[in-house]
C-alpha cells in the first residue's frame, strides 16, 4: 500500500457544514440560559467630550433593572497590546468617539434595558474633535485625544542608505496615494453571554476570534484569577479580524453577571458593530523608489500615515505592518520605512483581513504599474525582475522559505492572456495586474512569552475514537476541518472518528487565536505533532502484537498494518486496545512554537512569520466612461498555498478574499459627517452583493513549505491583497486614468476623465503628505547577504 | 422564548382588519397614533429606529380580495394595493401592457422584500434621508432633524422644509401612466390622479388623509403604449433608487401621440417631467431628439447630499437615465445613448 495521503489534499465537507446550513449551529446570541438578563450599553453621542457627571438613579429605579454600571465599576484599563492599555470598558473621564461606551444596564428584558439606558443622565462637556489625519496634526486644535499629542506611534527604520540608492538610480518615481478605511461587516453581530456560578467561577461565551486574550483581559479588568474564569468562543458568524480584540460588551456582560448573580447576554446591534469596528485604517502613503534602467529596484522609501481612531487597539502592530511586507514581495536591497499612527475621534481601527498590508500593497502595485509604463517594461516582467528568492532573508531580516510567486505570476498571466489581451480589449474594458505576499501566522505573540503559540491534546478511546482538544476557534475559515484532517491523516482514521473540542479555556490547551492567518500553520503543526506521538504509541503496541519493527507499520483506512504486507495488521481500535492494555490512557500532546527569527532591531517583532504565502491576480474591469461606473466581470488569481490540506476550503478563502477586496476597491468606506459615522447600517454601508461578484478563476500553486503542516501555508488573507491594486491598474488600462484613492467611485472616475479631457494629469488622488517630524531613523545593519552585494 | 432581535420594535397593539371600513375607522379614530401596515418591509425597520410614534398597527393583509389584479391592457387594469411587488413584476398582463410598472416593481430591493412588500406600500414609502433613516440614538447624537424630533433640516440647514427623498420605484411609473389611485376613508371613496397623491415635502408627502386606505391603483388602457423604467443604484439588489426614470409613450400611426415621464429620488415627490417631452408628439423620435429632450428634462431634479453617492454625480446621471428610459420606450438600445454624466471640460 502506498504512502499517499488519504485525507490531506481532498476536498471534503468540513465538520461544521451541516450544522451551519441546517441552522443547528449555536452562535452566541442563540444561547439562552434560565433567568438570563439582557445587557445594554449607553454610548457617547459626542466624538470628543469630557464626562462631567453621570446620574443613574432614574435607571436603577425602574422595575426589572437589576444593575447599572459606570466606568467607576470597571476602573482597570486594558488593551489588546501590552503597550496600548488605553481602553476602559466604560469611559470614566472622557469619550473619544460617537459610540464609546459610557454606562451599562442589565434588565429582565430588552425593552426595560432600553428604557433604562434612556434614563441614565450624562452631562458632557464637548471638546474640539479631530476627524481626519490633517485635523489630528493641526496646531492649536485644543485638547489632544490621549496625553499630550495625537501621535499614537511614530517609527522610522532604515536598512541601508536608501537616499544614495534612489538618487543615484537610473529611474526614480514617487507616488502619493490614499486608502479609505472600511469595516469587516461580519454577518453575525458580536454577542457575549456571561454566567457567574455558585462555585465562584465565571463563564463567558463570546463570539470572539481570540478567547485566550479575552481570558487574560477578563482576569485583569475584573481583578479575578484566570483560574476562576472560563472563556468559550462560540462559532463565529464571520470575523475577518473584527472579533480579535477585547470588547467592552464582553467585560461588561461579565461584570453584570458578577454583580447580579444571573446570566447576562449582550448582543450588539448592527450600528454598535460599526462602532466596535477595529477595521481597516485609512492610510495616506508616499512611496519613492529607485530602479535601474532594466527595472530592478535599487532602494525604496515608504511613508504611511494611519488614521487610528480613538484608541490604540492593534495600532502599533498595524503601523509596523504598513511597512513590513514590502520586502517579502519584492527583493529590495535598501529600504526605509517611516510610519505614524494618529488618534482621531472615530471608532478605533485595528486588524481587518490583511492587517495593515492592503494599503501599502495598493500603493506599491499602482506605483510599479506606473514605473513599468515609464520604463517600457510590461507589468509582469517588471515584477519578475524583482522577485524575492526562496530560502532567503530580506533586507529587514524577514526569513523567506518557500516562495511560489513566480509560478503564481506565470499562471495568471498565461490563463488570462494578460500581455496580449491588455492591448486588445474593447473600449472601456481593461486588465490590471498585481502581486502580494502575506504571513502564515505572526512569529511573535501579542504579549511576549516563550511558550508555544498553539497546543493540541489527543486522546484515543477503545472504540477507535479520537478526541482532539485545541484552543483554536473556527470563524468559518475551516480550522475545525484542518485539525481533524491532519489528525485523521496521521492516525489513518476517518474524519468522522475525530471528536473536536475547541476554544474552551477550561478544556483546551492554548491556541492564540484566529488572527494573522496562523491557525492552519500553527495549530496544524501542533495537531500533527500530537498525532505522531499517539501513532508512535499505537505502533509500539501493534508492533509487539504483530512481531515486527514499529518503523515497518503504517496507519490507514482505520487499520494499523505492515507496510510491506498490508494484510498483516489489525484495526485501529485493536491497536488502541493493545496500547491501552500495555500502558493505560493513550494520549499525547503536541505544540508549535515559531522559530525565533526576528531581526536585531526594535520593531522587528512585526513581520516575521514562519512562512509567507504569495498571490498574483489579474482583474478585468468594464468601465463606463459616460457614467464613471466600474464593474468587474472576471478575476484570475493564483495563490501559493504551500499545500492545500482541503482545496475546496482554500478556494473558498480565495474567492471570499476576492469578493471582499472588490468591495473595498469599489464601494466600501467608513466615512464620517458631523462627527458621526455617516451610515452605520448594512443597507447604506455599501458592500457588494452576489450580483456584483465576478467570475473567479482560482489556481492553487503548491510549494510544500518545509515548516508548514504537510507543507501548508495560509489562505485566509493573502489573496485579498493583489486584487485591489489590480482593479486600479485595470481602470487605467481601460480608460487611461489613475484613481490613486480607494474606493474607486464613479464620481472620482469622471473627475479623472475630466482632467484627462482638459489635457491635465489624468488622475484623482492626494497630492501631498502632511509635514511631519518622524523620529530619527534607526539605522539597522542589513543581513550579510545584502551587504555583500 | 422569543427569538432575540436586538433592535426591538416599540410595544404596539396589532389589529388585523377584516374590511377596509374597519381599518379606516381605526386609523381615523386613534388620534394619529395608528398606522396601516401591509407588507411592513419599510414600516418595521423604520419603527425599530423609532421614526414614528405609533401605538397601533392596523394590518390590511386579511382583507378579502386585498391582492387582486384584474383587467387587461385593452380595457385598463386595476391592481389592488395589497398585490405584492413580486406579483406585479410577474403578472403577464402587466408585463405586456405596463412594462415600466413590472420593471419598477421587479427592481425594488430583494426577492424576499418583493414577496412581502406591496404596491400600495411602495407608493407610500416614507421619504428617505440619511440623516433620518437612522436609529434613535444616532439621530439624537446628530441633534435630530425637522422630519422627526428636531427643528432643522440637516441637509439644507437654512431650509424651512424637509428634503427627504421620494424613494418609491413604482410611484413615478404610476405618475407617468396617469394612473388613478383609489382611496377609501371614513367619509367614502375618492379617486385621485397618481401625481395628486403626493406633495413636494419630505414630511407632509402625501394628500392621503389619515383615515384613508389606498385600495387600488387603476391604470388606463394601454393598447398602443410602450414604457420603461430605469433605476440607478449602487448595487444590483437591496438599494433604493438614487435616480429613477419612468417614461410612457402612447403611439398612433407610428408616431408619438403623447409621452409622459416622472422621476424618482430627485426630490421629495415623484417629479413629473412630462412637459419636457411634449415635442415628441407627432414625430417618430430619433436618438438626437431623445438626447436633446433628456438633457433638458433633468432640470427639475434636485438631488441633495442625503442619499448614496455624490449628489453632483446623481444630478448628472439623471439625464443619462431619462435618455435610457426614453430610448428603451422608443425601441432603441437603451445603453447606446448620446448623453454622458461627464463633467464639462
Amino acid at each position: 500500500m502506498s504512502d499517499e495521503l488519504s485525507i490531506v489534499g481532498q476536498s471534503l465537507v468540513k465538520p461544521d457544514a451541516m450544522g451551519k446550513v441546517s441552522g443547528q449551529t449555536k452562535f452566541a446570541d442563540d444561547l439562552m440560559l434560565p433567568r438570563m438578563l439582557f445587557g445594554r450599553l449607553l454610548r457617547s453621542p459626542y466624538p470628543h467630550a469630557r464626562i462631567r457627571r453621570i446620574d443613574t438613579s432614574k435607571a436603577t429605579a425602574i422595575p426589572g433593572v437589576l444593575a447599572v454600571l459606570t466606568g467607576e465599576d470597571l476602573p482597570v484599563k486594558f488593551g489588546i497590546l501590552p503597550v496600548s492599555q488605553d481602553e476602559e470598558a466604560l469611559a470614566r473621564e472622557k469619550v473619544r468617539y460617537v459610540g464609546d461606551p459610557v454606562a451599562a444596564v442589565a434588565a429582565t428584558d430588552e425593552w426595560i434595558a432600553d428604557e433604562a439606558i434612556d434614563r441614565i443622565e450624562v452631562e458632557f462637556e464637548e471638546l474640539p474633535r479631530y476627524m481626519s489625519l490633517e485635523e489630528a496634526l493641526a496646531d492649536g486644535g485644543g485638547e489632544p485625544i490621549h496625553g499630550r499629542t495625537n501621535v499614537h506611534k511614530a517609527v522610522a527604520l532604515e536598512f541601508g542608505d536608501t537616499e544614495e540608492a534612489i538618487s543615484g538610480a537610473a529611474h526614480q518615481r514617487e507616488d502619493i496615494v490614499f486608502f479609505e478605511g472600511n469595516t469587516h461587516l461580519p454577518m453575525e453581530q458580536h454577542a457575549a453571554v456571561a454566567q457567574y456560578g455558585q462555585d465562584g467561577r465565571l463563564t463567558l461565551w463570546s463570539s470572539t476570534q481570540t478567547p485566550h486574550y479575552v481570558h487574560r483581559a477578563l482576569g485583569k479588568v475584573l481583578e479575578m484569577p484566570m483560574s476562576r474564569i472560563r472563556v468559550i468562543a462560540t462559532p463565529n458568524g464571520g470575523g475577518f479580524g473584527g472579533k480579535s480584540d477585547i470588547f467592552a460588551h464582553e467585560l461588561v456582560a461579565a461584570k453584570l453577571a458578577l454583580v447580579t448573580g444571573r446570566p447576562v447576554k449582550i448582543t450588539l446591534t448592527r450600528e454598535e458593530v460599526f462602532y466596535a469596528h477595529r477595521g481597516r485604517h485609512p492610510v495616506l502613503m508616499k512611496v519613492r523608489t529607485g530602479f535601474t534602467k532594466e527595472g530592478v529596484i535599487t532602494g525604496m522609501q515608504f511613508q504611511s500615515f494611519l488614521d487610528g481612531g480613538g484608541y490604540g487597539s492593534y495600532g502599533v502592530a498595524s503601523t509596523y505592518y504598513t511597512g513590513a511586507l514590502q520586502t517579502t514581495t519584492y527583493a529590495i536591497p535598501r529600504y526605509r520605512f517611516e510610519g505614524a499612527r494618529l488618534f482621531t475621534n472615530k471608532p478605533p481601527c485595528g486588524p481587518k483581513r490583511g492587517h495593515g498590508t492592503p494599503q501599502p500593497r495598493f500603493a506599491l502595485e499602482v506605483h510599479l504599474d506606473k514605473v513599468a509604463e515609464e520604463l517600457g517594461i510590461d507589468p509582469v516582467n517588471l515584477r519578475l525582475r524583482n522577485l524575492p528568492e526562496p530560502d532567503s532573508r530580506t533586507v529587514n531580516w524577514l526569513r523567506i522559505t518557500s516562495c511560489g510567486l513566480r509560478a503564481c505570476i506565470e499562471k495568471v498571466a498565461a490563463e488570462s492572456r494578460f500581455l496580449e489581451q491588455r492591448r486588445a480589449m474593447p473600449a472601456g474594458r481593461g486588465l490590471g495586474f498585481a502581486v502580494s505576499s502575506y504571513l502564515s501566522g505572526a512569529g511573535t505573540a501579542i504579549y511576549w512569552n516563550e511558550m508555544p503559540h498553539s497546543e493540541v491534546q489527543l486522546k484515543v478511546d477503545r472504540g477507535g475514537g479520537v478526541a482532539l482538544l485545541c484552543g483554536a476557534i473556527d470563524i468559518g475559515q475551516g480550522s475545525d476541518h484542518i485539525l481533524a484532517a491532519i489528525a485523521a491523516e496521521v492516525l489513518g482514521v476517518s474524519l468522522d472518528d475525530i471528536q473536536l473540542t475547541t476554544a474552551d479555556t477550561d478544556l483546551t490547551p492554548i491556541d492564540l487565536g484566529s488572527y494573522s492567518s496562523r491557525v492552519t500553520f500553527m495549530a496544524g503543526n501542533a495537531a500533527r505533532a500530537a498525532a505522531e506521538k499517539v501513532r508512535a504509541i499505537l505502533f509500539e503496541a501493534a508492533a509487539e502484537a504483530l512481531q515486527c519493527d514499529p518503523d515497518d507499520l503504517q496507519a490507514r483506512d482505520r487499520r494499523v498494518f505492515r507496510r510491506a504486507r498490508p494484510e498483516d495488521g489489525m484495526t485501529f481500535a485493536q491497536a488502541v486496545v493493545a496500547a491501552e492494555a500495555k500502558r493505560g490512557v493513550v494520549a499525547a500532546s503536541g505544540s508549535y512554537t515559531p522559530p525565533r527569527i526576528a531581526g536585531p532591531y526594535k520593531g522587528s517583532g512585526v513581520g516575521p512569520s514562519p512562512a509567507y504565502s504569495y498571490s498574483a491576480a489579474v482583474v478585468e474591469v468594464d468601465c463606463d466612461a459616460r457614467t464613471g461606473e466600474v464593474r468587474v466581470p472576471q478575476v484570475w488569481i493564483a495563490h501559493d498555498i504551500g499545500r492545500a490540506i482541503n482545496p475546496m476550503l482554500v478556494v473558498g478563502q480565495v474567492e471570499g478574499s476576492v469578493y471582499m477586496a472588490l468591495g473595498e476597491a469599489l464601494m466600501e468606506e467608513q466615512t464620517f459627517r458631523l462627527g458621526l459615522h455617516k451610515f452605520p447600517s448594512m443597507l447604506e454601508y455599501k458592500s457588494p452583493t452576489a450580483l456584483e461578484a465576478p467570475v473567479i478563476h482560482t489556481y492553487l500553486v503548491e510549494t510544500i513549505d518545509p515548516e508548514g503542516p504537510f507543507g501548508a501555508k495560509e489562505a485566509g488573507q493573502g489573496p485579498l491583497l493583489p486584487v485591489i491594486p489590480a482593479v486600479a491598474n485595470a481602470v487605467y488600462n481601460a480608460i487611461g486614468v489613475r484613481i490613486d484613492e480607494i474606493p474607486i467611485t464613479p464620481d472620482r472616475v469622471l473627475k479623472a476623465l475630466a482632467e484627462k479631457a482638459k489635457g491635465r494629469l489624468p488622475r484623482v488622488g492626494p497630492r501631498r503628505v502632511p509635514a511631519f517630524a518622524f523620529p530619527a531613523l534607526i539605522q539597522v545593519e542589513r543581513p550579510p547577504e545584502w551587504t555583500q552585494s | 422564548m422569543d427569538p432575540i432581535l436586538v433592535l426591538r420594535l416599540p410595544r404596539l397593539r396589532y389589529v388585523q382588519a377584516r374590511t377596509v371600513e374597519e381599518a379606516a375607522a381605526i386609523v381615523g379614530s386613534d388620534g394619529g397614533r395608528a398606522m396601516l401596515i401591509a407588507g411592513g418591509t419599510d414600516l418595521l425597520p423604520n419603527l425599530k429606529r423609532r421614526q414614528f410614534d405609533v401605538a397601533t398597527l392596523v394590518s390590511l393583509r386579511g382583507i378579502p380580495g386585498w391582492d387582486a389584479i384584474t383587467g387587461d391592457p385593452q380595457a385598463g387594469m386595476s391592481l389592488s394595493a395589497g398585490a405584492t411587488l413580486d406579483q406585479v413584476a410577474r403578472h403577464p398582463a402587466v408585463l405586456s401592457g405596463y412594462r415600466a410598472l413590472a420593471q419598477a416593481a421587479g427592481l425594488v430591493s430583494t426577492p424576499q422584500i418583493r414577496y412581502m412588500g406591496t404596491l400600495g406600500g411602495n407608493l407610500m414609502v416614507d421619504p428617505r434621508c440619511n440623516y433620518y433613516n437612522q436609529t434613535f440614538a444616532w439621530r439624537k447624537a446628530v441633534g435630530f432633524c425637522l422630519k422627526k424630533d428636531g427643528d432643522i433640516c440637516l441637509v439644507a440647514r437654512s431650509s424651512p422644509r424637509c428634503w427627504a427623498v421620494s424613494s418609491s420605484d413604482t410611484a413615478p411609473v404610476a405618475v407617468a401612466f396617469a394612473a388613478s389611485v383609489v382611496l377609501q376613508g371614513m367619509a367614502g371613496t375618492r379617486r385621485v390622479r397618481a401625481a395628486e397623491l403626493y406633495r413636494d415635502d419630505g414630511i407632509d408627502y402625501t394628500t392621503r388623509k389619515r383615515d384613508e386606505v389606498i385600495t387600488s391603483v387603476e391604470f388606463p388602457a394601454a393598447r398602443t403604449t410602450t414604457s420603461a423604467y430605469w433605476k440607478l443604484r449602487r448595487r444590483g439588489s437591496f438599494d433604493f433608487p438614487i435616480v429613477g426614470a419612468a417614461v410612457v409613450i402612447w403611439w398612433e400611426d407610428g408616431v408619438v401621440r403623447d409621452a409622459r415621464g416622472a422621476l424618482s429620488a430627485v426630490g421629495s415627490h415623484p417629479v413629473d417631467i412630462s412637459s419636457y417631452l411634449s415635442s415628441l408628439r407627432g414625430v417618430h423620435p430619433d436618438e438626437r431628439l431623445i438626447a436633446e429632450l433628456a438633457a433638458a428634462a433633468d432640470k427639475p431634479a434636485r438631488p441633495l447630499d442625503n442619499t448614496d453617492l455624490s449628489h453632483y454625480w446623481r444630478k448628472r446621471m439623471t439625464r443619462v437615465f431619462i435618455e435610457r428610459a426614453l430610448r428603451d420606450a422608443a425601441g432603441l438600445d437603451p445603453q447606446a445613448g448620446l448623453l454622458t454624466a461627464q463633467l464639462k471640460s
